[in-house]
């Protein structure tokens, strides 16, 4: 009953941030300096280009009072928009495509993106973490501890453009731009990916691997863990049975928290790479001013990154009985 | 349901008394600090840190009297050649201009936001974060909801957007607009950085003895935050404002490679986006500047280290 009040607590907080962030991003158009609509429709002035300017003040609510202007965005943005006022005709990113298709093609692509670069650096760093405390003091604990200080310090655009030259161009073993879908060419479709989504890993695995070490070295030193050892079982199955579960909650939390790192990394990855996501999309709205398309980017990445903290926040009481107890005294 | 030993804290008391790693030594136990960071000493690199922020810092406000090769004017005899020239040391640009020289105003542009920002986001953030920590209650609420909502958005993407909807309104944004545009939406983002750090930090010191004491003898609000609570708030907001400013030079590379940000005046970001078409034909434009990137970051992300392990300030909240 208690987790069920406290998820309800959590779940409103949700709503409001929800509330902000949509009111900001549907407010992103009117803090255009001058009039937005001039902006928007750049043509010379005539009777036509007045009539256009006209119609777009009126399909994007312009004249109307702030509460309205908000409901019909937040009524478009969600139900869709079948009169193309918000994300129609107008305001289309690149000539052919409305907002909402463009949206369709680009996220999945920054999607898998980021799951690729989550998912090699949770697989690079949990071994090391785990390594790096077993042998904490050890040569290769203090090497690994110095290479991670070192790549946090490497912006993620550097790395993709030194990787993208060294690898890409000097050496010449994957190509250094450009997507593939997985459905067009499988093999190439990993081939153009390893690159970016390895960049974006980088900074991760550092930060990854110097939270579960500390962790785990914690974890070590407690009761538990010396009692699974003196009844004889392996080292390897202590580290990986017995330690790792209860070090790697603060691993959880962090890898969620990471995904506004991962939407920010991405949108400059994605550019460096030629990766069609909302990244080139993003920056693709801004070079032709598309205001409208661009407020509708920034509230979806913004709505995503939410969410996905809402659902780790979630996940991690339920995962973690001592917050659910803790809780539940309370 | 019986609870599994949680208090971490309590715990390593018992490790020291009875060393557990049977299949380690236990002195590499005992003797292993939990946290990673460099050790409170400042060390050679930290030296080399401080020379290197330092001698970057001079040389970005003295620019204009240094006896460098104007950034603008273009050499044709060190198109896209590499370092070590005669009389251009760093090589020159696509269009042949100084690399040397387009580096140190780089770094006027890129440290002299960075650090306005930053300077800003300390001056709001921590003001906020301390009225919120010390008074609780309702301002704690809304306060604390403000931060929420500021750092609910993925950092990079709030600044692009501001900078994008402030910024770029046609010919008539000047390089004077897009440089406050560019340090207000830095700030904002740091507002909230520093602001819960400030927050959490006041909060454990603000329950301590001696400002019960404070208060006891008649201490206003204002001189117990000022004189009691804030010197000892300040060194985590410190080490955190140093991280600060290293995010937002890297901010200002990533928005310049997305096309917002300054394009007139050279800056390292700008510097790596316009190199990005010489990847191929000439690496040290963009390696250049990672590499003064990469040196700056990675001293102040040190010297943070140093200032937060100095002073033992644990990361609150984070």
């Amino acid at each position: 009953m208690a987790l069920v009040r406290e998820l309800g607590k959590r779940f409103l907080s949700l709503v409001l941030v929800l509330f902000l962030v949509t009111l900001f991003t549907s407010l992103l158009l009117s803090m255009v300096p001058g009039d937005p609509v001039d902006t928007l429709v750049p043509l010379a002035e005539s009777e036509q280009a007045d009539a256009i300017k006209a119609q777009v003040r009126e399909d994007l609510d312009l004249d109307e009072s702030l509460p309205v202007r908000y409901a019909n965005w937040v009524s478009d943005f969600i139900m869709g928009d079948e009169n193309g006022e918000h994300f129609g005709e107008y305001y289309r990113v690149s000539g052919s495509d409305p907002v909402s298709e463009r949206l369709g093609d680009a996220l999945p692509i920054s999607l898998q993106l980021m799951v690729y670069a989550q998912v090699i650096a949770l697989v690079v760093a949990i071994p090391l973490g785990v390594l790096t405390a077993y042998r904490a003091g050890s040569f290769f604990d203090k090497t690994s501890n110095t290479v991670a200080f070192g790549l946090l310090a490497v912006p993620n655009f550097v790395l993709g453009l030194a990787l993208a030259y060294y690898v890409g161009v000097v050496l010449n073993w994957l190509p250094p731009s450009g997507y593939v879908p997985f459905s067009d060419d499988g093999m190439e479709h990993i081939r153009r990916m390893i690159l970016p989504a390895g960049t974006l890993a980088a900074a991760q695995v550092a930060v990854y691997m110097r939270l579960l070490r500390s962790d785990m070295v914690a974890t070590l030193q407690e009761d538990f863990i010396q009692m699974a050892r003196s009844k004889g079982i392996s080292d390897q199955r202590v580290l990986w049975r017995h330690a790792l579960r209860p070090s790697s909650l603060t691993l959880l939390t962090v890898a969620g928290l990471n995904v506004g790192t991962l939407i920010g990394g991405a949108v400059v990855i994605e550019v460096i790479f030629s990766i069609p996501g909302m990244g080139m999309a993003i920056s693709q709205a801004i070079f032709e001013r598309q205001y409208v398309a661009l407020q509708s980017f920034v509230a979806v990445l913004a709505i995503l990154y939410v969410v996905v903290n809402f659902a780790v926040d979630v996940l991690y009481s339920i995962v973690d009985p001592r917050i659910r107890h803790a809780r539940a005294r309370n | 349901m019986p609870e599994p030993a949680t208090d971490r804290l309590a715990a390593p008391v018992d490790a020291v008394v009875a060393p557990v790693a049977a299949t380690r030594p236990a002195a590499a136990v005992d003797a292993e600090p939990i946290e990673t960071s460099p050790t409170r000493k400042l060390g050679v690199v930290g030296w080399f840190s401080i020379l290197w922020l330092g001698g970057i810092t001079l040389a970005a406000i003295l620019a204009p009297w240094l006896p460098l090769p104007d950034p603008d004017r273009s050499y044709l005899e060190i198109v896209r050649i590499g370092p070590i020239q005669p009389g251009h040391f760093l090589g020159g640009d696509g269009q042949g201009r100084d690399m040397l020289s387009r580096i140190i105003w780089g770094a006027r542009a890129s440290l002299g936001i960075s650090v306005a920002a930053v300077a800003i986001g300390f001056l709001v953030g921590g003001l906020f974060g301390l009225v919120a920590g010390y008074f609780r209650g309702a301002v704690d609420a809304v306060l604390t909801t403000i931060f929420n909502v500021l750092l609910s958005i993925p950092a990079l993407v709030l600044a692009l957007a501001l900078v994008a909807v402030f910024a770029s309104t046609g010919e008539d944004a000047s390089n004077g607009r897009k440089t406050t545009v560019l340090i207000a939406a830095l700030a904002i983002v740091t507002v909230p950085l520093i602001g819960r750090i400030a927050r959490a930090s006041t909060m454990a010191w603000s329950e301590r003895e001696f400002v019960k004491a404070a208060e006891v003898l008649g201490a206003g609000h204002v001189r117990i935050m000022l004189r009691e609570v804030l010197p000892n708030v300040l060194p985590a907001m410190v080490s955190i404002a140093l991280l600060g400013i290293a995010i937002a030079i890297v901010a200002e590379g990533s928005l310049a490679l997305l096309g917002v940000g300054l394009t007139e005046v050279p800056t390292w970001g700008n510097l790596i986006a316009f190199g990005r078409t010489d990847l191929a034909r000439a690496p040290h434009i963009v390696g250049l500047s990672s590499v003064a990137i990469f040196l700056t970051v990675l001293a102040l992300n040190y010297l943070g280290d140093v200032v937060r392990a100095r002073f033992d300030v644990r990361e609150g909240g984070l």
